[in-house]
C-alpha cells in the first residue's frame, strides 16, 4: 500500500478585497485555486518530486501534506489516516510524528536564539521524549560534529544550517519528509553535498521524501517518480527517464526545452512563448491551452481528465 | 581583433577592517569584446559581483579600488570622481540587477524612467525620447508597447518588468552591459526568453555583456567565453566549450562534477569537500588548496599562476589538461 494517497486535492484561498471596497467598488469576491483536482501516491521508500513553476501550487501541496494548510476539498490520506477529518487524537498524534517537514531558507528557519541542540532535539522534547545525547548523534549523522550542539545557528554556513535542519527533521524518526525547495538556497557544490546526505540518510533510515523543486536536473537526479505541476493542476507525472527522455504533455516538452543545459552551447532555440495566466482567472478547459500548439477546440472547452500512456499519466486531450 | 570594450587589469578591491583588510577581488583581469558575453561563475562570496559594481562605480564603501585598471572604450574609469561616473554609468555602462521591481521606481510610469535616462545622457528632444521609449519597448518584445509605456512597473509580471529592465539599461545605447544574476529570481521558461533577448540584442546591437550568474546552465547556453572565480581571484578563463567540456583548473572540474546532469544517471554527485574559505581566513599558497583533490606541496606554499587575459587558462599549478570534446 502507498504510504500517502492524495486524491483530488483542492485548495481554494480567498483573495477578496476588504468588505467596505467589495461593496464601494461593486467588486465579487474572488477566489484563488492554487490547486486543483490533484491526484497521486507515493510508495513507501520513495522520492515522489513535484515540480512546476511560481504559482503552480507544489509548495500548497506540501503544506496540505504535513497538516499546515486543510484541503478545500479531496483527501490526503496517510497511512489510512486522513489528517483532516480524524478524529481519534491518538491516531491523529501517531501520524504526525511519522511526518517532518524541510524548509527552502535555512536562514530562517532556525531560531537565532536557540542553541542547536535545543533546535535539534524539539520535535522529541516537545511529546516528552528523551532527548539525552541526540542532538550529538544525530549532528554527527549528517556530517556535522557533536561539539556543534552548543553553538548558535548564526555561526553556521547555509549548507552546515540546511544540514542542522535534516538532522532536527530526523529526530522524531520520521516516516515521511516534506522537503520544500531545499537546495535552492544553497551554492551548487554543497548542493551536491546536501542531496549526497539525503540519499544516504533516505537509504539508512528507510524515508520517504516528498520533493518540491522548480530545478529540473536536481529532481531528475532524486526522483524515483515525479509530478509535473501547471497552474496548480498536475498535467503529467512518470518516471524520470521516461519523463526525461519522452515527455508526452506539451507543457512538459517545453519546460525540458526552455531549461539550460550544460552541453547547450550556443543554442538557439526558439525561447517559449507567453507566461503563466493568472490564477485567479484561468482558462478555461485545459490551463495550458492558450500557449499550447497543439490546442484543439476541445482544449478550450474541456478539462483533460488523467489518461495512462506508456506508463506515464498524462492529462491532456492531444497527447499521444 | 579591435580594440575591446572593457578591459581590466589586475583589478583589486580591497575593505579595511578592524581584523585587517579584505579582498574580494585580488587581481582579476580580463576583456570582454564588442558582441560578445563574457560569463562570470562562481559560487557566493566568490567577488563577481564586486567585481561588475567596481566597474560601474557602485562600490559600497568602505569598499574600494586599490589596484588596477579599468578601462571602458579605451578610457580609464577606476579613478573618475562621483560627477564624470555619473553621466558614465547608463550611457557607456548599463546594468540590469537581478530583481527587476526593486530596480524600477513603484512611482513612476515606466515610459517616464525610460525617457528620463535618455535625456539624462543623450543629446535629443522629449518627443523623440518618448517615440524612443516605445521603440525600446518593442525592440524587448513588450506586447502594446504604445500603450504600455503609461503603466506602472507593478502592473508587469517579474518577465515583463525584466524586459523594462533591459529596456531602461539600453536605452541610452551603451557599449558594455553588466547583467548581475538577471534571471537568478525568474521562472525557467521566462528564464529562456530573457536569455534568448539578451543574445539577440547583443549579436544585433554589438554590445558588450558581462553576464555574472551561479547558474552553469546559462552559461553554457548564453556565453561566448567564462571567467571562473573563486575566492576573489580569477580561476580560470576560457571559451565557454572548452572550460566546461575539458576543466584545466580542478575548482572548475569540481563545480561541473557537482552539477546533476541527465548523462550522469543517478551515481552519488561529485562533492568538493569543505566550503569556500571566509576571505578573513583564505589559506597560503593557493586559495583553492584545502579542497583539492590533486593538492600538492607547492600548492601549500605558492598561489597559483595569475592569468593574464589572452595568456594562460587556469590559475593552477597543476592544471589538468586535456582536450576538449568536439
Amino acid at each position: 500500500m502507498a504510504l500517502v494517497d492524495v486524491r483530488n486535492l483542492t485548495r481554494i484561498f480567498d483573495v477578496s478585497k476588504p468588505w467596505l471596497n467589495r461593496v464601494v467598488e461593486r467588486r465579487e469576491k474572488s477566489y484563488l485555486t492554487a490547486v486543483s483536482d490533484v491526484s497521486f501516491e507515493i510508495a513507501e521508500r520513495s522520492v515522489y518530486a513535484l515540480v512546476g513553476e511560481s504559482g503552480s501550487g507544489k509548495s500548497t501541496i506540501g503544506k496540505m501534506l504535513v497538516g499546515l494548510l486543510g484541503p478545500s476539498s479531496g483527501a490526503v490520506e496517510i497511512r489510512g489516516t486522513d489528517l483532516a477529518r480524524e478524529n481519534d487524537a491518538a491516531k491523529i498524534d501517531a501520524v504526525r510524528r511519522d511526518i517532518q517537514m524541510i524548509f527552502q531558507d535555512p536562514f530562517a528557519s532556525l531560531n537565532p536564539r536557540w542553541r542547536v541542540r535545543d533546535i535539534i532535539v524539539e520535535p522529541v522534547a516537545a511529546r516528552g521524549g528523551n532527548t539525552d545525547g541526540m542532538a550529538e548523534k544525530l549532528l554527527e549523522q549528517v556530517g556535522l560534529s557533536a561539539r556543534d550542539a552548543g553553538k548558535f545557528p548564526h555561526e553556521f554556513s547555509g549548507g552546515q544550517r540546511q544540514r542542522i535542519c535534516i538532522a532536527r527533521a530526523l529526530a522524531s524518526e520520521p516516516k515521511l519528509i516534506v522537503c520544500d525547495e531545499p537546495t535552492s538556497a544553497l551554492d551548487v557544490s554543497v548542493q551536491a553535498q546536501v542531496l549526497n546526505l539525503m540519499s544516504d540518510l533516505k537509504d539508512s533510515f528507510g524515508l520517504t521524501y516528498l520533493f518540491i523543486s522548480h530545478d529540473l536536473t536536481v529532481v531528475q537526479h532524486m526522483a524515483d517518480r515525479i509530478g509535473v505541476l501547471y497552474l496548480g493542476r498536475l498535467v503529467e507525472e512518470a518516471d524520470p527517464d521516461a519523463l526525461f527522455d519522452d515527455p508526452k504533455h506539451p507543457y512538459s516538452q517545453m519546460l525540458l526545452a526552455a531549461a539550460p543545459q550544460l552541453d547547450s552551447f550556443g543554442r538557439d532555440v526558439p525561447p517559449p512563448t507567453g507566461e503563466i495566466p493568472d490564477p485567479i482567472n484561468p482558462p478555461t478547459g485545459c490551463a495550458y491551452h492558450p500557449r499550447c500548439p497543439l490546442a484543439a477546440d476541445i482544449c478550450s472547452q474541456k478539462r483533460p481528465e488523467m489518461r495512462e500512456i506508456r506508463g506515464a499519466r498524462v492529462a491532456c486531450h492531444m497527447a499521444e | 581583433m579591435s580594440d575591446p570594450v572593457l578591459s581590466i587589469r589586475d583589478l583589486t578591491v580591497e575593505i579595511p577592517t578592524r581584523h585587517g583588510i579584505l579582498r574580494p577581488v585580488d587581481g582579476v583581469s580580463y576583456d570582454i569584446a564588442a558582441g560578445e558575453i563574457l560569463g562570470v561563475v562562481g559560487e557566493s562570496g566568490a567577488g563577481k559581483s564586486m567585481a561588475g559594481n567596481a566597474v560601474i562605480g557602485l562600490l559600497n564603501p568602505p569598499a574600494h579600488i586599490a589596484k588596477g585598471e579599468i578601462r571602458v572604450r579605451g578610457t580609464r574609469v577606476d579613478q573618475l570622481t562621483g560627477d564624470a561616473m555619473r553621466r558614465l554609468r547608463g550611457k557607456e555602462i548599463g546594468m540590469v540587477f537581478q530583481d527587476p521591481l526593486t530596480s524600477l521606481n513603484p512611482l513612476l510610469r515606466i515610459g517616464d524612467q525610460l525617457t528620463e535616462t535618455m535625456l539624462a545622457h543623450l543629446d535629443i528632444s522629449r518627443t523623440e525620447a518618448d517615440r524612443r521609449a516605445v521603440a525600446a519597448l518593442e525592440e524587448v518584445g513588450i506586447p502594446g508597447a504604445a500603450e504600455r509605456v503609461g503603466s506602472y512597473p507593478h502592473e508587469f509580471s517579474g518577465g515583463m518588468r525584466q524586459r523594462v529592465v533591459i529596456a531602461l539599461a539600453l536605452c541610452a545605447e551603451p557599449s558594455l552591459i553588466i547583467a548581475d544574476e538577471p534571471t537568478t529570481a525568474l521562472d525557467v521558461s521566462v528564464q529562456a526568453q530573457i536569455i534568448a533577448l539578451l543574445k539577440k540584442l547583443c549579436r544585433e546591437r554589438g554590445t558588450a555583456v558581462m553576464l555574472i550568474t551561479h547558474d552553469m546552465g546559462v552559461i553554457a547556453e548564453a556565453a561566448d567565453r567564462v571567467a571562473v572565480m573563486y575566492a576573489g581571484q580569477l580561476a580560470e578563463l576560457g571559451p565557454v566549450r572548452d572550460v566546461l567540456t575539458a576543466p584545466h583548473h580542478p575548482y572548475t572540474d569540481g563545480l561541473m562534477g557537482s552539477t546533476p546532469l541527465a548523462s550522469r544517471g543517478k551515481d552519488r554527485l561529485h562533492q568538493i569537500p569543505g566550503a569556500m574559505p571566509r576571505l578573513d581566513a583564505l589559506p597560503e599558497g593557493c586559495a583553492f588548496h584545502p579542497r583539492c583533490p590533486r593538492v600538492q606541496d607547492a600548492c601549500r606554499v605558492s598561489p597559483g599562476p595569475r592569468i593574464e587575459d589572452g595568456a594562460g587558462r587556469a590559475a593552477c599549478l597543476f592544471p589538468m589538461t586535456r582536450e576538449a570534446v568536439a
